[in-house]
């Protein structure tokens, strides 16, 4: 299983690139509809089934549509963010476990990869908003960057906790150290804090500093257009997917669960979550950056970092 | 001060927890819009859409006799009316009713003042067309029945 084989790499990257499409393009749908449905609309009916074909659409529009850059643009930097934030996204998905057996390609430390690649998405914001040369841009990306400070800290220790319990960072051991009891109840305050922390990850309302519409127009990717634009919504979509996989992996016993076979269970465990941050979304309103950092500085990482050494010394006990 | 700092958390966490039980509320509830232009939504009966005229239910003739009440009454002067006797009858029938519904304000006066409530206001809310003269000159004679043959109405029209 260790041994990297070629043909393997290409198939598991087409099934990854499959799975990222058609993740997009339902969770758009399903937030649009959710929206809609949240404001007592119909949100999209047009296209296909219930405008389940609405996204296909709206790519098709975005493909057809030219990508301008600013007369004083960094062009290399420009066209490389959108890029820099998508392409982590398969690499990120390979460790992923949809069964015990359905998995891209298993490491040892599967847990921390993901997690060090879900960091070049902010890079890719930040890039974006620098090479715009946008007030806008810069001051999203800036704030990205100010947004990974107060999250990723918490984020880790909460993702210890968890690790130190399973005994290992493979992403397969941590979920089926689960068969029994879940995670989440064995851990109901990491859970709590990991689930605020993807939000802050995955730049969602209301913690959506990096574009925050009422503030920056659309902050780092007020200047893009078209595929560069789709790219980067892409991504967005596509590490909400991680983030909740890895939620269902670490908390929610991974594919674990009664009578339906192991991949749908993982799947609906994921879209469980996602759901939830759709809901989040159309509920919550953005908080102020100060708010922000100060509730990643003064509330998850003192309670995260507690929920740790209580965790550790039970466990040494 | 670390027990309203917990306090704070647990109270913000319940008003997070409010705040989601109303959007999901929300979601479950039915919807207010409709899907236009395949459903239309059900007027109140009092609507107020543009001025129509009143058929006689038996002929289906306009109840309207052309006395010009409406458009003189009318503040934005957007009415006019022009009428003659049909051959054998007592009273006289519109030959022209035109609606200028780009001045039109739909104050409903010119439905008030008719002595015989031959206007009454449509639910037509589905108005719309590529220029302004397609509202500028509305014919609300077009949708009813004439007591004028087709060739005497020519006749009389250009003389």
């Amino acid at each position: 299983m260790k041994d990297i084989n070629l043909l393997h790499i290409v198939i598991s990257l087409l099934g990854i690139m499959g799975m990222v499409s058609l993740n997009a393009v339902l969770v758009v749908w399903l937030e649009r509809k959710t929206a809609g449905r949240m404001q007592f609309r119909h949100g999209p009916m047009e296209v296909g089934f219930h405008g389940i074909l609405q996204t296909l659409a709206d790519g098709i529009k975005l493909v057809s549509k030219q990508l301008v850059a600013p007369s004083h643009a960094d062009t290399a930097l420009f066209i490389m963010a959108p890029v820099v934030s998508l392409v982590p996204i398969f690499v990120a998905m390979m460790p992923i476990p949809f069964s015990a057996t359905i998995l891209a390609h298993e490491t040892d430390t599967g847990l921390l990869l993901v997690i060090a690649l879900g960091l070049l998405n902010t890079l890719g914001i930040l890039l974006a908003g620098w090479g715009s040369d946008n007030k806008y841009g810069l001051l999203g990306g800036t704030r990205a960057v100010g947004q990974i400070l107060a999250y990723k800290i918490p984020l880790l220790l909460t993702v210890l906790t968890i690790v130190i319990l399973a005994g290992s960072f493979s992403l397969r051991e941590i979920a089926m150290s689960q068969n029994g009891l879940w995670n989440a109840f064995m851990q109901p305050v990491a859970f709590l804090i990991y689930i605020v922390c993807i939000v802050l990850e995955t730049n969602r309302s209301p913690f959506d500093m990096a574009e925050a519409e009422s503030e920056l127009v659309a902050g780092f990717h007020t200047e893009y257009s078209g595929m560069a634009f789709s790219m980067f919504f892409l991504a967005e979509y596509s590490y909400m997917f991680v983030a909740a996989a890895l939620a269902t992996v670490m908390f929610l016993g991974g594919w674990h669960g009664p009578i339906l076979p192991a991949p749908i269970w993982f799947i609906l465990k994921v879209y469980f979550l996602l759901f939830l941050m759709i809901w989040f979304r159309w509920t919550f309103p953005r908080v102020r950056i100060d708010q922000m950092l100060m509730m990643g500085w003064k509330v998850l990482l003192p309670i995260s970092l507690i929920n740790f050494l209580i965790t550790a010394v039970v466990l040494a006990l | 001060m670390i027990t309203s700092y917990v306090h704070e958390i647990v109270r913000g966490t319940g008003s997070l927890l409010a705040g989601m039980k109303v959007t999901i509320k929300a979601m479950l509830s039915r919807t207010q819009t409709v899907q236009w232009p395949r459903q239309y939504l059900t007027l109140p009966q009092r609507f107020r859409g543009h001025i129509q005229l009143v058929p006689v239910e038996s002929t289906g003739y306009p109840k309207c006799f052309a006395c010009g009440n409406c458009a003189r009454t009318c503040p934005s002067k957007c009415i006019t009316v022009k009428g003659k006797k049909p051959e054998g009858a007592k009273k006289k029938s519109p030959t022209t009713f035109l609606l200028d519904f780009t001045k039109c304000s739909l104050c409903g006066l010119c439905v008030e003042s008719c002595p015989v409530s031959a206007l009454g206001f449509s639910k037509d809310y589905a108005m719309a067309g590529p220029s302004r003269q397609d509202f500028a000159e509305m014919d609300l004679l077009s949708s009813l029945a004439s007591p004028f043959s087709t060739q005497a109405s020519k006749e009389k029209d250009h003389g």
